[in-house]
């Protein structure tokens, strides 16, 4: 098992490095010149110049790459004589825009993603596979087809439309609900839930439908095994036999998907939803920097989600072991 | 059959007593790897360990044994499909056991295989004629009367109507797609077939049928086989000669009378008493013997004679010293036995031999 | 056990009833092709510490009579009638709860493959523990208990440490061990075994089979054994019971069947099986053709696509009308369907010999 755990970080370590490699280059490709950006309507050559030092963009890429994978470990220093910026290590260098360290805008935005990611998928979780689970058992009938209905819907539905249907309904219309938005939960915890209830509602409602249609084809199968018909010959109750024998099988290749999608929601990937109900999180982030050519947060947000979908992957690969007994000994 | 006069034609101007399969110390070692990035070997599976047999020409000889005795990698080994660890495989005169796949043409044209699952082993998208002209297309042979009309011959060889050319395997039942497998193994014109498990996964009644068609098939063109089969009947009714196997080596050869009523291994004991037969009186008739536990790992064989763990007769010479594939005593030549101490050559036995702690103890129970 | 204080039928005469009585048994399954009749009135019985083999192809219905047998139709599509009587109890009819309380107590089977009938992420003991638990109000530590105790009656070498292991870490012989202490753990009545060596290797095959009959003796329970291997209920089996294409077409004594066969799918199994001695030089005689569809049985014998005599019954009333179950003379209680009189079946059998 520690062998196991100890590979599988040396090769999520590899993983990492070679999208560290290929981020930068990518973006340090981009044809657009943050240093013009920065220089703003009045814009000398010699000041242009002075700004492209100063951001270290007239060195060579390897030169630049090297730095910034120096400053991952060691942290930098930016700025010239009269500003200077220390960006302690992991550097991810500073944002052409703010002068702040990237990774303190990452981290400070990152329990906005926390809590709306987890938050989402395990409601998401559980009702998908309770939803699953009970359109399996009443294959065909009544209780199947509507799960089966209201997976589709939530397929078929856009974000932008399920969160403005739903802030209109509950917030405007009935005004059951505050205006949505992130509040910490240090500052105020029923702030903080009531503030979440229709960001969360609708990834559950786009995330409910895989979930319910992949524990129910999940667990016919498992129902074909012959194991479900051994459970039923020993005499346990129905229940029994489809909750501890049928989901125990059933469950493993959710469990899959679902690390993915815990890593990817918080590593930011809610973006329309946290740009709909007005949440800063890393999602809203990347956009912004996206749109002001800020390279190093944009570099900064893509390594933060990778970080957490490889760190993911590691996680799901160790849940599986626990869950599977046969992939122990891998 | 139109085919006949063509398929001997080829295989009878070959001289007696020349062997048309050489197998000496065949190996296969599939290794096991373990590593954090470098992965290194930590040990092999010992599928099969240093065989030697030999078929000649038209002969058929029946390797048997339980599931991990190797015998199925033997057949892979022949055919090449898989790569031997060490040891050589001579197929008419030619050394194939290391030849890449692209020298093997000559070789592949006259050693056919034939496989035991009759579902996996045709490809679902082809039609039936497909499936058996490809061969003949891969190995560039244009029969006089055209690849269609030698394919429709082929499947009337094989008991299939050759009107059914165009049908894809799906509809087809078992035991009819081990035909349309037969049809393809015989579309070469081959001298050796190797079949592996041909009949296990076909209902009784099947069986025989697909039995019977491959005697005929070996009596009427003179084909070679080796015939791989866990059902000791099954090869008994097949194979002049029987290889019995055991955890990769073969521990005991002889033709089939000799080995099936004078079997001096006992490991071919405890096998054959432990067939089940369908007279009830074979019950008293025979010696009784069962085993404890089931078959070694093949990843750390047993020292000296492997069987000896399971043996009732083993001593400690037996663990120190590998005895050698040899005529015991009291054998007729040809009939060659792996152990120190073999058995009497009969199968008549005067007390049961039952190792198994399981059995006879009738230990009450308390509910 | 012998003596019967439960209820009776009505319609049954005062003589002793039988441990278990299957009375025209059916179980149809509706599907989009049509009705399939995979068991079409099929009965026999069955005393306590005796053994039935039920014998037949693949779709000849065996494995889903055994079924029946759990109840484990109950709550699917298939339509099953008939009676199945044990120990007085009428289990078609009988509501799933009730069946419930029964399987794996009183009526408990051992499947195929072992490797797929025990679920794969529980350990051998928490599988064996738990279906002693299911109807018994034990402690976890006693059903434990009880599991390392069977695992060592079946033959388990250290049972105290395999009871924690998981199945993939048995081999193929121990796993059979481990089904057959599951399904002993309750002391059952009836055992079920549905083709329990088929998986297994011939030398492993003769250990379980003597391991069956070995805890038959010692619990005194009944034993249907469902195979196709005519060499394993000679083995095991004191009664047989042929079946083909969901019917009965030979039931009799395992020495009267094997001995003295009556019809011409017994004979064809019979010839076309290789034996370990005799005559290499004799052909196979394999029955022609494939098994019948249990959808569109064929009208009359469902036999008689298959069966080399028909020309020896007249006026071809194999092909119209369905042969009915008649007693063989100078015998107990051995019957068979067939339309061949006496002597045809003499003369036929009399020239199999011959050409032997």
């Amino acid at each position: 098992m520690f062998r196991y755990l100890i590979r599988r970080l040396l090769a999520a370590a590899v993983i990492m490095l070679v999208i560290t490699t290929i981020t930068f280059f990518i973006f340090f490709a981009l044809p657009s010149d943050p240093a013009l950006l920065a220089c703003g309507k009045t814009c000398s050559p010699s000041r242009l110049a002075e700004i492209r030092h100063s951001l270290g963009l007239d060195r060579s890429y390897l030169t630049q790459y090297w730095e910034f994978f120096k400053g991952l470990f060691a942290g930098r220093d930016f700025g010239d004589q009269s500003v200077r910026i220390h960006c302690g290590a992991p550097c991810l260098g500073v944002s052409f825009q703010t002068d702040t360290p990237v990774l303190t805008t990452l981290l400070s935005d990152f329990p906005a993603d926390l809590s709306l990611g987890l938050g989402a998928a395990v409601a998401f979780l559980i009702l998908g596979v309770g939803l699953g689970t009970v359109a399996a058992v009443r294959r065909g009938r009544a209780a199947d087809k509507a799960a089966v209905g209201l997976a589709l819907f939530g397929v078929s539905v856009q974000i932008y439309f399920i969160g403005l249907l739903l802030l209109y309904l509950f917030v405007d219309k009935f005004q059951i609900l505050p205006t949505s938005g992130y509040t910490p939960i240090t500052e105020d915890p029923a702030g903080w839930f009531k503030g979440l209830i229709l960001p969360w509602a609708t990834l559950v409602i786009v995330y409910l439908a895989m979930y319910t249609r992949l524990t129910r084809s999940s667990m016919l199968e498992v129902f074909a095994e012959d194991y479900m018909r051994t459970a039923r010959a020993k005499g346990l109750p129905a229940a029994k036999v489809v909750l501890k024998h049928g989901l125990r099988a059933a469950i493993t290749p959710i469990i899959t998907i679902f690390g993915m999608d815990v890593g990817s929601l918080i590593g930011g990937s809610a973006v329309i939803t946290e740009s709909v109900f007005g949440i800063n999180g890393i999602g809203k982030l990347a956009v912004d920097s996206v749109q002001n050519s800020d390279l190093p947060v944009i570099l900064g947000t893509t390594l933060f989600a990778a970080t957490f979908v490889v760190l993911a992957n590691v996680v799901v690969d160790l849940v599986y072991g626990l869950v599977d007994p046969r992939v122990r000994l891998a | 059959m139109s085919t006949t006069q063509s398929l001997t034609g080829q295989t009878t101007d070959r001289p007696t007593g020349e062997n048309l399969l050489e197998v000496r110390g065949l190996q296969k070692h599939f290794p096991i790897r373990q590593g954090i990035i470098f992965q290194r070997q930590i040990g092999a599976v010992h599928a099969v360990d240093g065989i030697d047999f030999s078929v000649g020409p038209g002969e058929s000889l029946g390797l048997v044994g339980e599931s991990g005795c190797g015998k199925s990698t033997t057949g892979r080994l022949i055919t090449r499909l898989l790569e031997p660890t060490g040891g050589s495989v001579v197929f008419d005169g030619e050394d194939i056991t290391h030849q890449p796949p692209a020298r093997m043409r000559e070789a592949r044209r006259n050693l056919q295989m034939i496989f035991q699952d009759p579902y996996s082993s045709l490809n679902p998208r082809h039609t039936v004629g497909t499936i058996i002209e490809t061969p003949m297309r891969l190995n560039g042979i244009n029969p006089p009367q055209g690849h269609k009309k030698r394919a429709q011959e082929l499947l009337e060889t094989v008991g299939l109507n050759p009107e059914h050319y165009n049908r894809y395997p799906n509809e087809f039942s078992g035991g009819q797609r081990q035909r349309i497998g037969i049809a393809r193994s015989l579309a070469l014109r081959p001298k050796l077939i190797v079949a592996d498990e041909p009949v296990s996964a076909l209902d009784v009644s099947i069986q025989a049928q697909v039995v019977n068609l491959l005697q005929d098939l070996q009596r009427e063109f003179g084909i070679a086989f080796v015939f791989i089969a866990h059902d000791l009947a099954v090869v008994r009714h097949f194979s002049e000669r029987v290889a019995v196997m055991y955890l990769g080596k073969i521990v005991e050869v002889a033709d089939r009378e000799s080995l099936y009523t004078r079997p001096r291994h006992p490991y071919t004991h405890a096998l054959l008493s432990a067939v089940p037969e369908a007279d009830p009186d074979a019950v008293e008739r025979r010696e009784r013997i069962r085993l404890a536990g089931d078959v070694p790992s093949p990843i750390d064989p047993p020292s000296g004679c492997r069987f000896r763990t399971r043996c009732w007769k083993a001593q400690d010479k037996c663990a120190t010293e590998e005895p050698p594939l040899a005529r015991a005593e009291g054998s007729p030549s040809g009939h060659l036995t792996a152990c120190h101490f073999p058995e009497e050559p009969t199968l008549a036995r005067e007390e049961d031999i039952v190792l198994d702690p399981a059995l006879g103890q009738g230990l009450p129970i308390e509910t | 056990m012998s003596v019967q204080t439960s209820p009776q039928p009505a319609d049954v005469t005062p003589a002793p009833a039988p441990f278990l009585d299957v009375r025209d048994l059916r179980v149809h399954f509706p599907t989009e092709d049509g009705l399939v009749k995979s068991v079409d009135g099929v009965s026999f019985t069955l005393e306590k510490g005796r053994t039935l083999g039920i014998v037949g192809e693949s779709g000849s219905g065996k494995s889903v009579t055994s079924l029946a047998l759990l109840g484990l139709h109950k709550g699917t599509r298939a339509q099953v009638s008939g009676e199945i009587w044990l120990e007085g109890k009428e289990l078609v009819a009988l509501p799933e709860t009730e069946m419930r309380a029964l399987r794996g107590r009183t009526v408990s089977m051992i499947f195929q493959d072992p490797l797929s009938a025990l679920h794969p992420f529980f350990t051998v003991g928490a599988q064996i523990a738990e279906a002693y638990r299911v109807h018994h109000k034990v402690s976890k530590k006693e059903a434990r208990d009880r599991a390392v105790e069977m695992l060592k009656r079946v033959g388990i070498p250290q049972p105290e440490r395999r009871v924690r292991d998981y199945p993939h870490q048995f081999s193929g012989g121990m796993r059979q061990r481990a089904m057959i202490a599951m399904s002993l753990v309750c002391d059952p009545a009836l055992l079920i075994a549905d083709e329990p060596t088929t998986a297994l290797d011939v030398t492993v095959q003769a250990q379980i089979l003597d391991l069956i009959r070995d805890l038959q003796e010692e619990f005194g329970s009944a034993v249907v054994i469902i195979t196709h291997d005519l060499g394993v209920v000679s083995d095991i089996a004191d009664d047989i019971l042929v079946m083909y294409g969901g019917r009965r077409i030979e039931y009799g004594t395992t020495r009267d069947v094997l001995k003295q066969p009556q019809h011409p799918y017994t004979w064809g199994l019979l010839q076309s099986m290789p034996h370990l001695t005799g005559d290499v030089g004799e052909r196979l005689d394999p029955i022609p053709g494939t098994p019948p569809s249990l959808i569109n049985l064929p009208a009359g014998c469902a036999f008689h696509p298959r069966c080399a005599y028909k020309g020896w019954v007249h006026e071809g009333r194999c092909t119209v009308d369905r042969p009915e179950l008649r007693p063989v003379s100078g015998t107990g209680r051995h019957i068979a369907a067939c339309h061949l009189t006496d002597e045809a079946k003499h003369e036929i059998r009399d020239g199999v010999r011959k050409g032997a």
